[in-house]
């Protein structure tokens, strides 16, 4: 076709004005032809208003809430493990489901900001800033899971290469230790996308600060940011450099949290699926996480210029192609249960569906299978209320899906003699219910604080920052 | 170890015996018995299957231990050593005989009118170590497992469940040396072990 539109024969050039061809407009990524001032004051705006009244109600229920957090990890320490629904065949129980929860809730954040941006997705701009910032406080709160789930937390800095007088070194053959650096690399390298991204932002803000203390809070963290042509070459590249750099984790991170099971002999576990399996669903609960916060934002803040219909859309598809994946790997895992014959492999996915914890499973079938086909329709991607509900039980699916995982192999493996049950107690609810008491202040500590919008990356996409702009 | 199946009578005298010498809490246990009913009404049997620690050569439990607390002793015995130990339960997960407990710390007589008695409190000698019985104190929030009382065989006496068993269902000894009974008793035709399609090579025998 190249050739044909470049050097057209006769024939070629008046089938060309017979047919017509459609003209494939991009979307448009800023709505009403927004100037750039207008962007800069409608996020600065938000960090600059009077704190509104919502805000203060949601930062201290947030704050209430988190607070369960706090005291069922102090009873924790304080009594044992013990005080955790946790019993000798179920010897994982909510910390491990709730950390893989956390942990595949930060993905949507890095595959944004990395994989999008290498793919030239712009779309992400209007998304990426909030995106990561949910990745990195869905990090600080799966860390805490796994951290408090072991007997004697005291001791948990010895799974870090910390030279100790006790001549204890960790074990890299171990999946968990895997976890360790996969969880602290992803975190750190989750951080630093995030503040390169922010540094251009935090100057713009600096630069309208009214008073002194703002001037210096945002002046320090801006790093002398001029906007100078050689300030955005740096920048630029570094951007690329860390995109480049986070990809692989995007992929590495679920993977590892995977091998915790899948290198594991029990039934249910010991699977070469899980790694892509985990990934898939990561994905899919981030997306479902992202419309979760998002779309309220939007609608307070009256973002609907910046986060279009158009948006909500690619994110919806995103969320049916990642959870029709995960779809895929729950009748695969059954297939080649099946197929490969091993009876313990059989009883375990039949257990998963019709066994005593029949109800999660089905729970987690409903949330994640069925709940994503509705984003096949337009008129389903439209409805954003319809989107928000769906997104939220996207999220408690994922949920159901670790904990069908982690729960129902432990209590029902190999020895039948020592199958038991698990329930949780009231100590691992509260603690649970914590994280996203947790998880809130700290978003809403970043909405009040931080621009929720990468203005500079907007002001890139607008209509008016396109040279063939007005049909030049 | 040799455990001859047709002799045991589920009597869970071993299972009680290591109780004691380990001064296990509630909630742990070593040495388990495990209850089969075979065959359909009216043809049926019971076969009781004791479960003590397999002692694996190639033990999936040593490879995953983040902070390296257990690990194989020259003379095949798996060990641990509590201090090490931070309670991730991996071990616990890899096992596929279940063979790992873990110390939640709790009492007996816990819900008692009149709990946590000093007889709970009195310290155990695992490893040839002197542990005491107390919150936040090894091996309470710790991976446990049977470990054939190797602080008895390091004095040069058997494991309780052997000296314990009253109809002498199990052997002990050292499986390479061609003139031990357990040699003899293994090279029969009628042993078997668990789950050996796990390739986890286990040390304990059992005899049908």
């Amino acid at each position: 076709m190249a050739s044909l539109s470049e050097n057209p024969s006769p024939s070629a050039a008046a089938l060309l004005r017979e047919v017509a061809p459609a003209k494939l407009d991009r979307p448009v990524l800023v709505e009403n032809d927004r100037s750039f001032s207008w962007i800069t004051n409608k996020i600065c705006g938000i960090i600059e208003e009077r704190t509104p009244l919502w805000w203060w109600v949601a930062f201290c229920v947030s704050g209430f809430v988190a607070s369960f957090c706090l005291i069922g990890l102090t009873y924790l320490v304080a009594t044992g493990t013990g005080v955790w629904g946790l019993n000798n065949p179920a010897n994982w129980g909510w910390a491990i489901v709730n950390f893989v929860f956390w942990i595949g809730i930060g993905h949507a954040g890095t595959l944004i900001s990395a994989i999008l941006c290498l793919l030239r997705q712009k779309w992400r701009t209007s998304i990426n800033r909030a995106a990561e910032a949910m990745t990195i406080f869905a990090v600080v709160c799966a860390g805490i899971f796994p951290l408090f789930h072991v007997g004697r937390v005291w001791f948990a800095w010895w799974l870090f290469p910390i030279p100790n007088s006790n001549a204890i070194w960790p074990n890299f053959k171990s999946a968990l230790l895997w976890d360790v650096f996969a969880v602290s690399t992803y975190g750190t390298v989750s951080a630093l996308f995030w503040y390169v991204g922010l540094i251009p932002d935090l100057a713009t803000v600096r630069d309208r600060a009214k008073t002194k203390l703002r001037q210096v809070c945002y002046g320090i963290f801006a790093l002398g940011w001029r906007g100078s042509n050689r300030h955005w070459r740096n920048y630029e590249m570094a951007y690329l450099l860390l995109a480049g750099l986070s990809t692989p984790l995007v992929l590495s991170v679920h993977t590892i949290v995977s091998f915790d099971f899948a290198v594991s002999l029990i039934p249910g576990w010991h699977t070469t699926i899980f790694p892509p399996y985990f990934v898939a669903g990561a994905i899919f609960s981030g997306f479902g996480m992202v419309l979760t916060l998002m779309l309220p934002l939007r609608a307070i803040y009256r973002l609907e210029d910046l986060i279009t219909q158009y948006h909500i859309d690619c994110m919806c598809k995103i969320c049916l192609a990642t959870g029709s994946m995960v779809g895929y790997a729950y009748a695969m895992e059954f297939f080649i249960a099946w197929y490969g014959a091993n009876p313990f492999e059989s009883f375990a996915f039949v257990n998963r569906a019709f066994g005593p914890f029949a109800w999660a499973y089905w729970i987690m079938i409903a949330c994640n299978v069925i709940c994503p086909q509705f984003f096949w329709f337009k008129a389903c991607r439209r409805n954003l209320v319809l989107v928000f509900i769906l997104s939220i039980l996207i999220n408690v699916g994922m949920w159901f899906e670790r904990f069908v995982i982690a729960v129902t192999s432990l209590s029902r493996d190999f020895m039948p003699t020592s199958w038991g049950y698990y329930s949780p107690t009231v100590v691992d609810i509260f603690t649970y219910v914590g994280t996203f008491g947790v998880f809130a202040v700290l978003f809403l500590l970043f909405l009040r604080f931080l621009p929720l919008m990468a203005m500079a990356e907007i002001k890139a996409v607008t209509p008016r920052a396109d040279p063939h702009h007005h049909g030049h | 170890m040799v455990i001859d199946l047709r002799k045991c009578t589920g009597c869970n005298a071993c299972t009680i015996a290591c109780i004691a010498e380990n001064h296990l809490p509630a909630g742990v246990v070593y040495r388990p018995v495990m209850e089969e009913e075979l065959g359909t009404y009216p043809n049926v049997s019971m076969r009781s299957t004791p479960r003590p620690c397999m002692q694996c050569e190639t033990a999936p439990c040593v490879p995953v231990c983040p902070v390296h607390a257990t690990w194989i002793r020259p003379d095949g015995i798996v060990d641990m050593d509590y201090d090490q130990c931070i309670g991730c339960r991996y071990c616990m997960t890899a096992c596929p005989y279940h063979a790992r407990t873990f110390d939640f710390g709790y009492n007996y007589t816990t819900g008692t009118p009149e709990p946590n008695q000093p007889y709970e409190r009195v310290p155990n000698f695992e490893y040839g170590k002197r542990w005491e019985q107390r919150r936040g104190r090894s091996p309470t929030g710790n991976v446990r497992k049977c470990h054939f009382c190797s602080h008895k065989l390091d004095a040069g006496m058997l494991p309780s469940c052997v000296t314990s068993c009253i109809g002498y269902a199990t052997y002990f000894g050292d499986a390479n040396d061609p003139d031990s009974l357990v040699a003899e008793l293994i090279s029969r035709g009628n042993k078997i072990r668990l789950k050996e399609e796990m390739g986890t090579r286990p040390r304990v025998y059992y005899l049908i």
